[in-house]
């Protein structure tokens, strides 16, 4: 302390101080700064084995240097959310040319998944795969019940009410959301794949996107109350078991009671 | 001893009732009325015992429900909706539904109950419709059966809408459409039924007091006038041999009937309990509250207003360069509503209130009829039904092209371009193909009633000639095919004939034209000597050796 002291007034002092002011100001920002939402950085290798992936997979239609071409879209700026939804649902890559592409078995392992992803991300900044956070369903009752109200002003008037899936135009289709995974439901959110619009962070909050894929997740799981489901369908199904099944056994019984007659 | 005593006390008892009240007369002539048997006759008897389940489930679920569209929030057992706002009427419905011991059954039995109801009277009126059982006596009878249908849709709609969840909320808005679209007076009609701009805060209570009172009232009212009529008309029954059209033939009510009658009611209640104890009806956990800004894929009114929807579905917004909904005069005219929603309908109703008297107009046939028609021997009636219920259906499944476009991967327009040429091409083509169908089985009834049976049997006589031995039908059984009457045309009037008369010609001849003729007696008489020959060679078929070795093949004609 003595010897800090007595080189107070050195020549130098003034420069150590506002260094060391620095340090601590610098130090503190980047500490309190929140950190982007993006995985851990991906290395070369893996961004040239995602390239070479893409050549030998995507190019065909999206173009060799992902630019685009009559039969494809561009995945310059998609970023890694639409690779990682499209391919990690077995959309892409695409089994026919249809109205739209149909989820299948996955195509390629995770890893080979996440270098395309890589790859496609590098291009142009894009949107992230959301953080391991969002990957989970959360079992609040309070925030199932936000979801369920999010879901049923944002996405059931396409997606049905619990999700069962609904038709758009010339065999276009919003499909069935009950068995997807938290990512892909956030993820689809986030990039609006095929005729889906975008829902940003700042139009639903990643949480938000949280609270509605687990509100899918319970509807999905949950034993319905009332017994079978009919396919959550509605009075349509409602109406044919009526025919197929209640009139049916009841003209069965009346024919049997008549047949008891004589 | 104390046996004789009670049956003493009881005949005293019963004396003094019957010296008060003469119930003995009452109950004996009753018990004594007789009723024929058929399966078909039951269908009417589903829709009454599904009406007195409605009753029942219906009366324990206005023991928790407030109608009312007051808004509160909802702390009950349902996790997914808990904290959010819902009006009182859903609340208490989910509450029915997770909180009061039995209520979800009781609420499913109730829905359940609702639609077998409105399909037993839609299989009960085809039943009737096909079978000529409205003609005269019975042409009353068919009118209070129609206004039947309509009061059990009313009340399968204003019930549908109570609990004010998301998917009955969607349908009272297109009801609210359809009002809107009458020319002039929509706008007035839809704020004096909605108290306001839709939705309004008095529609849920409005509909509940129809729903639980006037609605169930008049149907009771007129189940009576109808079961009356039919106690009073006597059941019609289809045709046998010793049945007239002045007797009729089956078992009395007391013990048969009351035990078949007090058996199905059980059935039918059972067959209800099980369907709401196994399947799911109108989850509205799932749909949520109501409100105007969400809508659901997929919403579909109850099967039996489908029609009402998908003829909405199927109208186009322009025909052509031609707009179908166009202001003039400061008044906006929703042809493109109006058409499907109301004037559809309305012209059905219109042609089902009206077709005994046009067929009775048409046939000139003023007598009564307590012997049924069999469905083939009236083409041109029973194809009109089919062509009906062709048309009916079009429509149902036009409102369900959602569902069918993505589980049959179908393109949703293109749907609907071929259900729009159905809705014009399908009711004809329907008419065509049953009007041939009835036609040909017409022609298999003369050709069985006057030749026989085929039997398969080969036989070969001895000069080498081969013909099929036809078995001749018992007289039981011919009886049923050769018993109807011929139709006959109304013809031109002699002298000056108005335009009426000659409509009246040319819907007659479209009716009746085309018609087999029933077999006469002269017929019979001539084709059983004609076959003479096989009916003897029959007798000695039970050795068919016996044919061959007797020759006397040689002088039968051979078979047709």
């Amino acid at each position: 302390m003595k010897a800090l002291a007595a080189r107070r007034r050195h020549p130098l002092a003034t420069v150590v101080v506002t260094l060391m002011a620095l340090l601590v100001v610098g130090g503190a920002y980047t500490a309190l700064t929140p950190s982007k939402a993006v995985a851990a950085a991906a290395s070369t290798a893996d961004v040239q084995a995602g390239r070479e992936l893409f050549l030998a997979n995507c190019a065909n239609c999206h173009g060799l240097q992902a630019q685009g071409t009559d039969a494809g879209p561009t995945l310059i700026g998609v970023g890694a959310a639409s690779v990682d939804f499209q391919v990690g649902t077995g959309r892409m890559p695409l089994s026919a040319n249809l109205p739209q592409a149909h989820d299948k078995p996955v195509q390629f392992s995770d890893e080979q998944i996440s270098q395309m992803a890589a790859y496609v991300a590098q291009l142009a900044p894009g949107p992230a795969i959301p953080a391991a956070e969002y990957q989970e369903f959360t079992d609040d009752p309070e925030r199932i019940s936000t979801g369920n109200e999010l879901f049923r002003t944002n996405c059931a008037m396409c997606h049905n009410v619990v999700g069962a899936g609904g038709a758009l135009t010339r065999g276009k289709y919003a499909p069935n959301l009950q068995d997807v995974s938290a990512k892909h439901v956030y993820e689809a959110m986030l990039t609006g794949p095929q005729s889906m619009p975008v829902f940003n962070d700042a139009n639903i909050t990643p949480e938000e996107k949280q609270d509605i894929a687990s509100y899918l997740h319970y509807v999905g799981t949950q034993p319905t109350p009332g017994g079978l489901s009919l396919g959550s369908l509605g009075p349509v199904s409602e109406g044919l078991f009526v025919w197929v099944g209640g009139i049916l056994a009841l003209v069965g019984c009346a024919v049997w009671l008549g047949a008891r007659a004589s | 001893m104390s046996s004789i005593l009670t049956d003493k006390r009881t005949a005293t008892l019963a004396g003094y009732v019957d010296d008060r009240v003469g119930a003995s007369k009452i109950v004996k002539t009753f018990a004594r009325k007789i009723f024929p048997d058929h399966w078909s006759f039951m269908l009417g008897e589903i829709a009454l015992y599904t009406f007195v389940v409605l009753l029942i489930s219906g009366t324990f679920l206005t023991f928790w429900y407030t109608p009312s569209m007051a808004l509160t929030t909802y702390e009950g057992s349902y996790a997914p909706l808990v904290g959010q706002t819902v009006s009182e009427a859903y609340e208490t419905t989910l509450n029915i539904s997770f909180d009061i011991r039995g209520g979800l059954l009781m609420r499913q039995i109730h829905h359940w109950a609702a639609l077998l109801f409105v399909a037993a009277i839609l299989a009960h009126m085809a039943r009737v419709f096909v079978t000529g059982a409205f003609r005269k006596p019975r042409e009353l009878n068919w009118i209070v059966g129609c206004l039947l249908a309509i009061l059990a849709l009313a009340a399968g709609f204003t019930g549908y809408s109570l609990p004010d969840d998301l998917l009955s909320g969607n349908g009272l808005r297109i009801i609210s459409g359809v009002i809107q679209a009458i020319p002039v007076v929509g706008t007035y009609l839809a704020f004096f039924i909605f108290g306001g701009e839709f939705p309004g805060e008095v529609i849920i209570p409005r509909l509940f007091i129809l729903h639980v009172m006037l609605i169930p009232a008049a149907l009771l009212a007129l189940i009576g006038v109808h079961l009356g009529l039919l106690v009073l008309h006597k059941h019609m029954q289809f045709p046998a041999p010793g049945r007239t059209n002045t007797n009729v033939v089956g078992y009395p009510v007391f013990p048969v009937y009351a035990a078949k009658a007090g058996g199905f009611f059980f059935i039918v209640f059972g067959v209800v309990v099980l369907m709401a104890a196994v399947v799911t009806i109108n989850p509205i956990w799932a749909y949520g509250p109501y409100d105007p800004s969400p809508i659901g894929a997929g919403t579909q009114p109850d099967w039996y207003i489908l029609f009402v929807d998908g003829a909405l579905r199927l109208m186009p917004g322009w025909l052509g360069p031609i707009p179908t909904e166009f202001t003039t005069f400061g008044y906006v005219w929703s042809l493109n509503i109006l058409l499907p929603g109301a004037v559809v309908p309305g012209l059905m109703i219109m042609a089902l209130f009206a077709y005994p008297w046009v067929e009775q107009w048409l046939s000139g046939d003023t007598r009564e009829h307590h012997l049924l028609d069999r469905p083939r021997n009236k083409p041109t009636r029973t194809g009109l039904g089919v062509a009906a219920l062709v048309f009916y259906v079009v429509m149902a499944l036009a409102a369900t092209n959602d569902l069918v476009a993505t589980h049959f991967h179908i393109s949703i327009n293109d749907m609907t371009y071929v259900l729009r040429t159905l809705f014009f091409v399908g009711p004809p083509l329907a008419f065509w193909v049953t009007k041939r169908v009835c036609l040909g089985l017409q022609r298999r009834d003369r050709d069985l009633a006057l030749h026989g049976r085929e039997t398969g049997r080969i036989v070969r006589t001895a000069d080498g000639e081969y013909f099929e031995v036809h078995e001749p039908l018992d007289v039981y059984e011919r009886w049923n095919l050769v018993q109807q009457e011929a139709d006959q045309l109304v013809p031109l009037p002699t002298g000056k004939a108005s335009g009426l008369d000659k409509l009246r010609a040319r819907m007659s001849a479209f009716f009746f034209e085309d018609r087999i003729e029933p077999v006469t007696p002269a017929e019979l008489e001539a084709a059983h000597a004609h076959d003479d020959g096989h009916g003897r060679a029959l007798e000695g078929d039970t050795d068919p050796h016996a044919v061959s070795a007797s020759g006397r093949g040689s002088e039968t004609g051979h078979g047709h």
